[in-house]
């Protein structure tokens, strides 16, 4: 078994218009901004994909990454916890203009709506947002004495995530705080498209330590000098670069 | 009108965090009570993103961008740190397992209820893991100063704010007091010295119920 892409290309070549995909990282941990790039790149070149439904916890950063792809124009709905962040420029911008749609979810069971989707419950019951304009027309049910709001599960048709090590049947470990939703995204999505910073043969990675079994994931592609979002806004960076 | 300041608000609120005890604080000014934890006591602080047991900023130029907190704030590990993914992080908060979370407001009413995540329709919303962390923890306390920048009570009889969470918080430390939210209403537990239960009544918008000891609020300069 070889779930290795020949390069970043291939890798997002089959997410088409109108798709949902589900885009790792917190802050700019995690995030996998040469796989985006990759997408922003194809849509500059053949106008798709786009009216994208994306899934994050944030809404992007600067001019790099998830905020390049909104700034693109490729992004219809944005399904995510807190869009605001000390530069938001793109989102706030097209919100604001009526733009881009948002579905606002509380981080905890945004990520619990993930992981519902991966692990097949339609639906579940959180106490999370009882009470609050969040919970607007959404079923509620008292279990030993306190109220708790349905929730429904969230799939996705592609995931994008960022991995430190993966080998060939999709294995992964991820690095620190990067981990973040990537494994509740992997499951979660039919195609879980890896980039990872090394790609290993199958058993170099301890069974021990394997942090998101390959069964969750469909393609790999290596990424061994990966930026980090958070350099690249210090540094200015847009994508694609000016000029 | 003397008042703490929100270095000393954030050292009255870090002295009830027992040895051992596991802790959330919220982004921004919660993070402060981290920083006043008692000697000889250990608390392990959570983060969403994914750490337990993180420690103080890294100097400047030693940041690891895949070592940050829910603040998107550079942080250092301790001995003893552990990192896992945002379902596992949310089944800590949820599940009953933190001993308490510390958390900003814009309002707390008298029935525990409290918003500090919208401040009305404008401009882009953001909730972030703040309607989470209000339920699950053990206790979950509010430090706030005691009224707002134009002078008007944050603890309440309704707030007038979107919620937050429904009757959730369980103490409020404020510049002025330190009060206890027990069946519905507020239960005045320190005050400052200079201060008269007239004065404080004054600038509290639901009634201040005493049951029990009021003792003098006395924090160390910082």
């Amino acid at each position: 078994m070889d779930k290795t892409v020949k390069d970043l290309a291939s890798a997002v070549a089959g997410i088409e218009d109108g798709m949902t995909v589900m885009i790792g990282g917190f802050g700019g941990a995690g995030g996998p901004i040469e796989l985006i790039h990759a997408l922003i790149d194809r849509f500059k070149a053949t106008g798709h994909p786009k009216d994208l439904t994306v899934v994050n916890n944030n809404a992007g950063n600067g001019h790099v990454g998830l905020a390049a792809l909104i700034e693109a124009g490729m992004v219809k709905k944005l399904i995510c916890s807190f869009p605001r962040s000390a530069d938001p420029v793109v989102f706030t911008e097209r919100y604001l203009a009526g733009q881009i749609e948002l579905e606002l979810v509380p981080q905890g069971t945004l990520a619990e709506r993930i992981r519902a989707g991966g692990a097949g419950i339609p639906a579940f019951y959180t106490p999370t947002s009882f009470g609050t304009d969040l919970a607007k027309g959404k079923p509620v049910e008292v279990f030993e004495g306190r109220s708790y709001v349905r929730e429904r599960w969230l799939k996705a048709d592609y995931a994008l995530i960022k991995a430190q090590t993966a080998d060939l049947h999709g294995n992964l470990t991820f690095r620190a705080a990067a981990r973040n939703f990537a494994p509740v995204m992997a499951m979660a999505s039919a195609v879980t498209v890896v980039q990872a910073a090394q790609i290993v043969a199958p058993g170099q990675i301890d069974p021990e330590n394997v942090h998101t079994p390959g069964i969750f994931v469909q393609k790999i592609v290596e990424v061994a000098n990966a930026v980090q979002e958070e350099d690249l806004n210090r540094a200015k960076a847009t994508y694609p670069l000016e000029g | 009108m003397q008042k703490l300041s929100n270095n000393q608000i954030a050292w009255r609120a870090a002295q009830d965090i027992q040895d051992g005890a596991y802790v959330n604080l919220g982004i921004g000014f919660p993070e402060k009570v981290a920083q006043y934890t008692v000697e000889g006591r250990e608390a392990i602080f959570h983060t969403e993103n994914g750490i337990l047991n993180f420690g103080e900023s890294p100097a400047p130029g030693e940041e690891d961008w895949d070592v940050i907190n829910a603040g998107k704030k550079a942080v250092t590990l301790k001995p003893g740190a552990s990192y896992f993914h945002h379902a596992d992080s949310f089944a800590m908060v949820r599940g009953g397992h933190l001993d308490v979370a510390i958390l900003g407001a814009y309002e707390v009413a008298e029935n525990g209820d409290l918003a500090n995540w919208s401040t009305g329709p404008k401009g882009v919303p953001a909730v972030g893991g703040a309607m989470d962390l209000v339920h699950g923890a053990k206790r979950v306390a509010v430090i706030t100063d005691h009224v707002t920048k134009d002078g008007k009570p944050k603890l309440v009889k309704q707030c007038s704010l979107p919620l937050t969470g429904v009757g959730c918080v369980t103490r409020v430390y404020t510049s002025l007091a330190v009060i206890d939210i027990v069946e519905g209403r507020f239960v005045l537990r320190e005050k400052l010295a200079s201060m008269s239960l007239e004065e404080l009544q004054a600038l509290t918008g639901a009634e201040l119920v005493i049951d029990g000891p009021v003792t003098d609020l006395v924090v160390p300069e910082l």
